[in-house]
């Protein structure tokens, strides 16, 4: 879906945890995740402290929305 | 008597289904369930020593970790063989058995054998590494499976030599073995191309290399103006999921409206997925689609705003013909509404 969505011209980031999947599959810009049943959000945690994660992470997406890339990106922090 | 150590995940060891994947690696002596049928195919020539069990999620998630643990194990067996699933289209449980296997086969420098169906994730990320059986794509493949890998197996084992893939079962790994066809080509080509003028389905044998990759998009300039959609294969629907999403090998999306909707609850929301543990999305599914702070962003000025619609679907054992449909369709509303970039969660 990632690479059918960049196909048609939109600029699209995939956040997930298994990175290696997402590399195979094709996506160009990649933002690591928490957990595969949880990948924007942490059970263990307050929820305050899960909200801090899931916006540490958006704006990890945002930013990697806004670099230029030239090849497959993984956006580690 | 060959000796051989066996993978498997927490589902095939009759552990527990996704609300078990979280457990890490241990080993068991002798045959847990699929051995079984390995055993019987092997008759008196290999013996599983022992099985190693390791939930799906902890393998994906701990890899260095359980790499090594794992490691560790097989070492101690000193086994001639090393088998991993097969894996039918569990995402997980392929990239799983890949991983393993390879780093068995690497470090431990035995030979290793898996099975799993052409579409799993692991099949393209480690068929050049390993030999991998083409199998089908769920459990009830397995008798088929075993009677495709048992052979290869023990051919592995005593160091025989391994034919071709198309005469081994195994899946295409870029290597050339000569061999001689029955027919000769003449023949051959004359029926393929019958069966090609008949609409009759046929076999290449000179298949070309798939490289589908897509270039990048150019960055967007002004994230602050840019109207942002979420996308997802992780299952979120309105609760009672009213488009009947399959919990796996979905034929179909979902596009929902999200106007007014700042925060996915569990009275309103939950996850049609049914290839993770379901639990923590369901008590919150902003964890997987994350309506709450993409509205928080919209607020404070960070995105321009977010998409009306969100689109869903069930990545689970979903065919890759049926994901490519689906975002095909919805990309093209997606430019028609005006959208500049997407954010995609997969669980």
């Amino acid at each position: 879906m990632v690479k059918e969505i960049e196909r048609a011209g939109i600029p699209v980031v995939h956040m997930c945890t298994i990175v290696p999947i997402s590399l195979t599959v094709g996506a160009n810009r990649i933002v690591p995740t928490i957990a595969i049943p949880h990948p924007l959000g942490n059970p263990s945690l307050s929820l305050e402290e899960e909200r801090d994660i899931r916006r540490n992470l958006l704006t990890r997406a945002l930013k990697a929305l806004e670099t230029e890339v030239s090849e497959q990106t993984v956006f580690e922090k | 008597m060959l000796k051989i150590v066996h993978y498997i995940n927490q589902f095939f060891a009759n552990i527990g289904g996704e609300e078990m994947a979280h457990i890490p690696a241990e080993v068991r002596e002798g045959i847990v369930g699929p051995g079984l049928a390995f055993k019987q195919a092997f008759k008196d020539e290999a013996e599983i020593v022992a099985t190693i069990v390791c939930g799906d999620s902890y393998f994906n998630e701990n890899i260095d970790e359980a790499k090594t643990s794992i490691i560790e194990m097989v070492k101690k067996y000193n086994p001639d063989l090393f088998i991993a699933g097969p894996a039918f289209n569990a995402g997980r449980y392929g990239v799983a058995c890949g991983t393993i296997a390879k780093a068995v086969k690497d470090e431990l420098n035995i030979p290793v054998l898996t099975g799993m169906y052409v579409e799993n994730p692991g099949a393209d990320m480690f068929k050049n590494n390993i030999y991998i059986v083409s199998t089908k794509n769920s459990a009830a493949g397995m008798r088929d499976a075993v009677k495709k890998m048992a052979p290869l197996a023990l051919k592995l084992g005593k160091g025989e030599k391994i034919g071709a893939s198309s005469e081994e079962g195994y899946l295409p790994n870029g290597i050339r073995v000569n061999f001689f066809e029955k027919e000769r080509g003449s023949k051959r080509a004359v029926k393929m191309l019958l069966a090609k003028l008949n609409d009759k389905e046929f076999q290449t044998e000179f298949p070309m290399p798939d490289f589908d990759r897509v270039e990048p998009n150019p960055a967007i300039k002004d994230i602050t103006k840019a109207k942002i959609a979420l996308v997802t294969s992780g299952g979120i629907v309105p609760k009672g999921n009213p488009d009947h999403i399959e919990s796996s090998s979905a034929s179909k999306y979902g596009k929902y409206d999200i106007d007014g909707v700042i925060d996915l609850t569990e009275e309103t929301y939950e996850t049609a997925h049914g290839g993770y543990d379901p639990v923590y999305a369901n008590l919150d599914p902003d964890r997987v689609l994350p309506v709450d702070i993409m509205r928080e962003f919209e607020k404070e000025g960070k995105i321009g705003s977010l998409h009306r619609y969100f689109y869903t679907t069930v990545g689970n054992g979903t065919a890759v013909k049926s994901a490519k449909g689906f975002a095909e369709k919805y990309a093209k509303e997606l430019v028609a509404d005006g959208v500049d970039a997407v954010i995609l969660t997969s669980t």
